[in-house]
């Protein structure tokens, strides 16, 4: 009663990034709000996965194994979600802002009754005070996130429903182990007294996924591209010095429309967050929403050929200059000066 | 042959793709009236997948259901000019401030008055919200089966719907039975252009709100109107007040704040030989690099 529940994802049968980065989240609101973390994992052979959760400090884990609920699906999913926050009456609960927590949150949300709070960006314990009312909420999650195109940042609560349920995207928030050791319980649910056989009604005919290829989120040097990057043969560039200094690719979206990459390289509000040491951004003007997803990073280069384009203002350092004239420098002189 | 009927949600948005400088008030907030307010770009994508049904099935109908100010009915008529056959315009101060769930609320209200429906497609996430959640929780109040992500609607039969959804990595292809909720992404093929036909023959097709405001008499006012567009309040709709606009709703704007980033102090650099190799040095040797 009263925890904070976290709904693993599995992405391919292999617990989701974005699972392990909200419950080290969660841990720590846990930790604040003095209550218990909790895991809700539903797939299908889920045996050992426990010992993948606790060292995040998991103290309930909820497994639902059974074929018919891998992979995911709606409305079986949904029924799990439903039925078991209204036995064990989660304060917070929060899900991968991913194509499967964004079916399934509003879903569960509606069913609830209980607001729900998209691609949150933080994730605050604080009190609020309705002046009016001489009422104060004590311990209410803030849910903090950028709205109308990411130009504002909306600070959104729920005071009085419960679970009060949020979304974040993959990368916004930190991954890191609680204690190697930690131990909880699991609590294996007897699937058939939470999903209805009519659950199964939407059915699977065929099913495409391709392994992911670009781990640009964990990378330490990440070089960007943007429009100004101007063609793919010039991207070529990005490649080389990338693959020469030992990074990766991304890109802005203006890159990835103009057909230079693949949108799995996207970053910013809509693409990946990054926190690399070392980012290059070449030919990005850094509107708002880019920036969104790497201002974090250590150290910001920027080479563009205006000198007053945005991204300038938030560089260390600042090339004016055509990417096609600067990263062949650039190549050149690692080339020459490493071994 | 089958004939399917058709519900597209639609929402009017300011568009926030392109927010200048003035559409930020001092406080932070932005200053819709100063943004055009348009037809969400997604929504279209739904209503070509309605379309594409019809083209399919000419029986069919599509009936766009929209939930806003009394303005918002200028996306109805929008979507009578690319095929749409009819508007339902829902609006009342009651529904005011309401968010995701409030607003799905209303929606499926509005949708159980309709007499059938076969599909109902929305598009994935209206550009001020930024929610993607409206869709799948009309799903949920209505008690029917979502597919979100679709691209493309495979085949239609009596009975039975495919349609192909994007994964983050892939494709899955769904099947399920009517009536079914559909949320379209924007990878899907664009809503096709107006039609000089339909533009003329319904572009003075108003609401009775309009109406009224051109017209002072009533009678002249509601007859010009042919029941194309409706408008629906409060007392049209069989609802539970308390799960309606503000009061309805379980979450609230605490605080909104404009986006100030840090500006840094930053180093000037030359695209010559000199500068870079210098730089590149310093990131080499700080081991950043190699
Ligand atoms: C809801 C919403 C979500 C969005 N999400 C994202 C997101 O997640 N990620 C994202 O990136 N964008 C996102 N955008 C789009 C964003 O607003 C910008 O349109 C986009 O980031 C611009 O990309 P860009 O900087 O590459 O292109 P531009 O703004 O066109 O900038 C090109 C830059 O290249 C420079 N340049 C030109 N030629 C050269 C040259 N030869 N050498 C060097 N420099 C050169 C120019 O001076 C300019 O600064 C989103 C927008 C909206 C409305
Ligand atoms: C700054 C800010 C932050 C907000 N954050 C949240 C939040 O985190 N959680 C929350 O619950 N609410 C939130 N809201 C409220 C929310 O934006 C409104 O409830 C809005 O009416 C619907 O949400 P959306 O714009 O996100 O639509 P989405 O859920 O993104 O829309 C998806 C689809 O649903 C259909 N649809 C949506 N609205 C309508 C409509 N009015 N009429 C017909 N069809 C429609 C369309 O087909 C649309 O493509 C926020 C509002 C603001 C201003």
């Amino acid at each position: 009663m009263n925890n904070v529940t976290v709904y693993c994802e599995l992405d391919e049968g292999k617990i989701a990034d974005v699972s392990f980065e909200l419950l080290t989240k969660g841990r720590s609101l846990a930790n604040q709000l003095n209550c218990k973390l909790e895991a809700l994992l539903i797939g299908h052979n889920l045996k050992g996965y426990e010992k993948m959760l606790f060292p995040y400090g998991v103290d309930t884990l909820f497994i639902a194994d059974d074929n018919r609920l891998a992979p995911y699906s709606t409305l079986p999913h949904t029924s799990i979600l439903v039925n078991l926050f209204n036995e064990e009456k989660p304060q917070i609960v929060l899900m991968g802002a991913t194509t499967i927590g964004r079916d399934l949150g509003p879903r569960v949300s509606s069913a609830l009754k209980s607001g729900l709070t998209a691609d949150c960006t933080e994730l605050e314990i604080g009190d609020h005070e309705v002046t009016r009312d001489k009422k104060v909420y004590k311990d209410l999650l803030f849910q903090i996130r950028p709205a109308f195109g990411g130009n504002i940042i909306a600070t959104i609560i729920n005071p009085d429903c419960r679970p009060q349920m949020a979304t974040v995207r993959e990368g916004v928030m930190k991954k890191a182990i609680f204690n190697p050791q930690h131990k909880g319980k699991v609590v294996d649910l007897d699937v058939s007294k939470y999903v209805d056989e009519t659950a199964f009604v939407v059915k699977l005919i065929e099913r495409h996924v391709e392994e992911s290829k670009v781990d640009i989120k964990n990378s330490s040097v990440i070089v960007a591209g943007g429009f100004g990057v101007g063609s793919v043969e010039n991207f070529g560039l990005l490649y080389e010095l990338a693959a020469v200094i030992g990074g990766e690719v991304g890109a802005s979206r203006a890159a990835i429309d103009a057909g230079y990459v693949g949108h799995e390289r996207q970053i910013g509000q809509t693409g990946i967050t990054v926190r690399p040491k070392l980012y290059i951004a070449c030919g990005i003007s850094g509107q708002i929403q880019h920036l969104a997803g790497m201002l974090e990073s250590s150290i910001i280069i920027s080479i563009n050929s205006d000198p007053n384009a945005p991204i300038n203002k938030i560089a260390n350092y600042v090339i004016q200059g055509k990417v096609e004239t600067v990263i062949p420098k650039m190549i050149k002189y690692y080339k020459e000066n490493t071994k | 042959m089958k004939e399917y009927q058709i519900i597209v949600l639609a929402k009017q948005v300011p568009d926030t793709r392109n927010v200048g400088k003035n559409a930020m008030k001092a406080d932070g907030t932005v200053n819709r009236s100063v943004l055009p307010a348009i037809f969400n770009p997604e929504d279209l994508h739904a209503l070509e997948q309605a379309i594409r049904i019809k083209d399919q099935f000419p029986g069919s109908t599509i009936t766009i259901l929209t939930m806003g100010p009394v303005r918002a009915a200028e996306i109805l008529r929008e979507g009578l000019y690319r095929g749409a056959d009819a508007g339902i315009l829902l609006t009342d101060r009651a529904f005011a401030g309401s968010d995701t769930l409030a607003t799905s609320y209303a929606l499926s209200c509005a949708i159980r008055k309709m007499e059938k429906y076969d599909i109902i497609i929305c598009g994935r996430q209206a550009i001020d919200g930024d929610t993607a959640q409206v869709g799948p929780q009309v799903a949920e109040k209505l008690g029917i089966p979502q597919i979100t992500y679709a691209e493309e609607i495979i085949s239609l039969t009596n009975d039975k719907i495919q349609v192909k959804r994007r994964l983050e990595r892939g494709v899955e292809v769904l099947e399920a039975s009517f009536p079914i909720l559909i949320t379209v992404n924007n990878s899907a093929p664009h809503c096709r252009p107006r039609h000089a036909k339909r533009l003329m023959k319904y572009k003075h097709t108003t609401t009775m709100s309009e109406s009224q405001e051109i017209s002072e008499d009533y009678l002249t006012a509601s007859m010009g109107n042919n029941q194309i567009i409706m408008e629906w309040g409060v007392n049209d709709i069989e609802c539970d007040r308390a799960q309606l606009g503000l009061g309805g709703s379980p979450t609230k704007v605490k605080k909104v704040e404009n986006i100030v980033f840090q500006a840094k102090e930053s180093l000037k650099l030359e695209d010559n030989d000199e500068d870079i190799n210098e730089l590149m040095k310093e990131l080499i040797t700080a081991h950043i690099i190699g």
